[in-house]
């Protein structure tokens, strides 16, 4: 059964890097300055915290529910991680540990209202969006948090990798997307994933634990939100408490153009990555070209409905 | 990754280094948001000055207000693209310090518009109003508009914590008469007179919320103090839907089109006018200087502020709502 054929992507999976691919080649020749390997191993580390977010997000639309609150519950993080260190001499590893339980627990909290009480995740996630956001606030006072300690900006930093500069957090982005990536192929925790979101009632029955799956998963989206908190603050090299206040759209959009389908149990993990890439990509291209990064939102906005089309016709394809 | 290494692109490479010394200067502008008129009229000026002396401009935004990642986004792009001045508006005036400091330590000269970074010499200039002074302007004229009568002041702020929303309020209590913190403090200063604080975030929803809530907790409130001309407008209906408008005076700040035209109706009682299009011309400018001879800018330069009303009162000086609209900003 299981042939090499099944064990490749569909075609959805394509989609999106034909799409990426084109946007490059049309950028390559607007700009001489696009296709240089710094410049794509910038786009990268602009994309390093939406990207890792979007793993989270990946994972919790894969079960055919949707996180709101991941933006703001990453601000959280983020401020409770450098507030921490800076205000109480926490030492940087025991501070990012701090922040990244904060971001865990919401995950949990989330994870426990959607599965005990059966609330809709959209309606769980919009309320704990706003409760993070405030509890942000208040916590921070509306003050930015500066002067970090060395330990805490250090993913930001990079290293030369044949005459490019890399950032430590891009390298971190990348194991955790072939990480989750194997982990959703290769484990049986990993198709469990795939389906609880594809009939969580016959997944039920062959006497898998779905709400332990689903709690799972909501609280690996909380580490995940953490671990993006920490690749904000060392990027930015702040604690803001604005932060992440679109991230929780940007994050959908990446997942959407990556070709994972919003009603749950497919799509490729990697497929989130590219998706995140594209937004990037664009953006970086038209800077370059001198065009109003407004072109980028407007270009995006086609292209998430174009994804979403493409997944509701092979959808109906199938049947 | 490694493109660089494709024989077609080391062609194509070796080419774009050939023409590097007919390219013409990078400058690249950064505003809050792509869509306010401020900023619109910011990067017309921007435009304007770019063409004028041959150079390339570039612009980029933060997608809300607020938004230090996309700034920081847009500042790693625009050096990416070959810029050697960048001139901005920070969203977050501490948050992207460090953002900017990377950019000046790769040679790029940075000059924050509008408002300040904090500190505010982590930049190399400031092209900006006086926003202490403009606060001070229409603290006076408002003085003289109550001519005598004991005053019940609102406030309708920024956001707590930024430095604009801090001179404004404190220029308009010290023009008003009041003790009030100096132009270098971040505290809010609050009278006996200020019946009422609330922020509005420089938009007329929010302001017009702010201002029914503040009816609320006193009724008799007779002067308003607006931080923007848009936070003054929701002011206004809040109070046209109280009955109140008739009786209370409106000073607000920024010269846009929209806000001189209500003061022309009577909406505002005055503004002072601040020039978002000089910043951004004199910012492009010292760019070209910068490529062109190495020579920085630094410190602070203050771009003009002028007190507009309808009504010229004794002691104040102000011009009229034909000369605000000559010189204002956004659609007239």
């Amino acid at each position: 059964m299981n042939s090499w054929k099944e064990r490749l992507p569909p075609i959805g999976t394509f989609g999106p890097f034909i799409a990426l691919l084109l946007a490059c080649l049309f950028f390559a020749t607007q700009s001489e300055r696009f296709l240089t390997s710094e410049n794509f191993s910038l786009v990268l580390q602009q994309v390093m915290v939406v990207g890792v977010i979007a793993i989270g997000q990946t994972l919790i639309i894969l079960t055919a529910g949707i996180d709101l609150s991941c933006g703001m519950v990453m601000a959280l993080g983020g401020i409770v991680m450098t507030k921490l260190a800076v205000e109480q001499g926490l030492p940087a590893p025991l501070a990012i540990l701090c922040g990244v339980g904060v971001t865990a627990l919401f995950g949990l909290v989330n994870g426990l209202l959607v599965t005990k009480i059966k609330l809709p995740p959209f309606i769980v996630t919009l309320g704990t969006l706003n409760i993070a956001f405030a509890i942000t606030q208040l916590y921070s006072n509306a003050q930015t948090v500066t002067e970090l300690p060395p330990g805490m900006i250090w993913l930001g930093s990079t290293f030369r990798l044949g005459g490019t500069s890399v950032a430590f957090g891009v390298v971190l982005m990348l194991l955790l997307y072939f990480g989750v990536w194997f982990w959703l192929r290769e484990t049986a925790a990993g198709r469990h994933v795939y389906a609880v979101g594809n009939n969580p009632e016959a997944t039920r029955l062959t006497g898998i634990a779905t709400e332990r799956v689903l709690l799972g998963v909501y609280v690996l989206a909380g580490v995940f939100y953490g671990i993006a908190a920490l690749l904000s603050v060392a990027r930015t090299e702040v604690g803001d408490p604005n932060a992440g206040q679109t991230e929780n759209l940007d994050a959908i959009t990446a997942v959407v153009l990556g070709g994972t389908s919003l009603f749950g149990g497919r799509g490729v993990i990697l497929g989130s990555l590219v998706g995140a890439v594209i937004v990037g990509v664009l953006r970086n291209g038209l800077t370059l070209m001198g065009t109003p990064s407004v072109y980028q939102v407007l270009i995006t906005g086609i292209l998430v409905i174009l994804a979403v089309a493409i997944d509701q016709l092979s959808r109906k394809g199938g049947r | 990754m490694q493109f660089k290494h494709a024989t077609v692109l080391t062609a194509l490479l070796a080419s774009a280094g050939a023409s590097f010394a007919a390219d013409p200067v990078v400058i690249g502008l950064i505003t809050k948001t792509e869509t306010n008129p401020f900023f619109v009229k910011m990067k017309e000026g921007a435009a304007a000055a770019a063409q004028a002396n041959g150079a390339k401009l570039l612009s980029g935004a933060g997608k809300t207000d607020g938004d230090n990642a996309g700034q920081v986004t847009a500042i790693e792009n625009m050096m990416a693209a070959g810029a050697k001045t960048i001139l901005i508006t920070p969203s977050d005036s501490k948050a992207i310090v460090p953002a900017i400091k990377k950019a000046q330590k790769k040679g790029v000269m940075v000059i924050a518009l509008d408002s300040p970074t904090d500190p505010a010499d982590a930049t190399d200039a400031l092209f900006a109003t006086d926003n202490y002074k403009a606060g001070v302007l229409i603290g006076q004229y408002a003085k003289a508009a109550l001519a005598g009568k004991p005053a019940k002041i609102a406030t309708l702020d920024l956001f707590p914590g930024h430095p604009v929303g801090a001179q404004r309020h404190n220029g308009f209590l010290k023009g008003f008469g009041l003790a009030a913190p100096d132009a270098k403090s971040n505290e809010l200063g609050k009278g006996a007179e200020v019946v009422c604080m609330a922020d509005s975030f420089g938009d007329p929803a929010k302001g017009q919320t702010a201002m029914e809530n503040c009816l609320q907790k006193n009724p008799d409130i007779n002067l308003v103090y607006t931080i923007n001309e848009p936070a003054a407008a929701g002011a206004f209906t809040a109070l046209k839907s109280a009955g109140k408008e008739k009786n209370v005076v409106i000073v607000s700040v920024d010269g846009g089109c929209e806000g001189v035209k209500n003061v022309g109706a009577g909406v505002i009682a005055a503004t002072s006018q601040q020039y978002p299009l000089k910043m951004a011309a004199m910012g492009v400018e010292a760019g070209v200087a910068y490529a062109k001879t190495g020579k920085k800018v630094s410190g602070y330069t203050d771009t003009g502020v002028t007190l507009i009303s309808a009504k010229p009162l004794p002691g104040v000086d102000s011009k009229d709502v034909k000369t605000g609209t000559d010189l204002c900003w956004g659609k007239k």
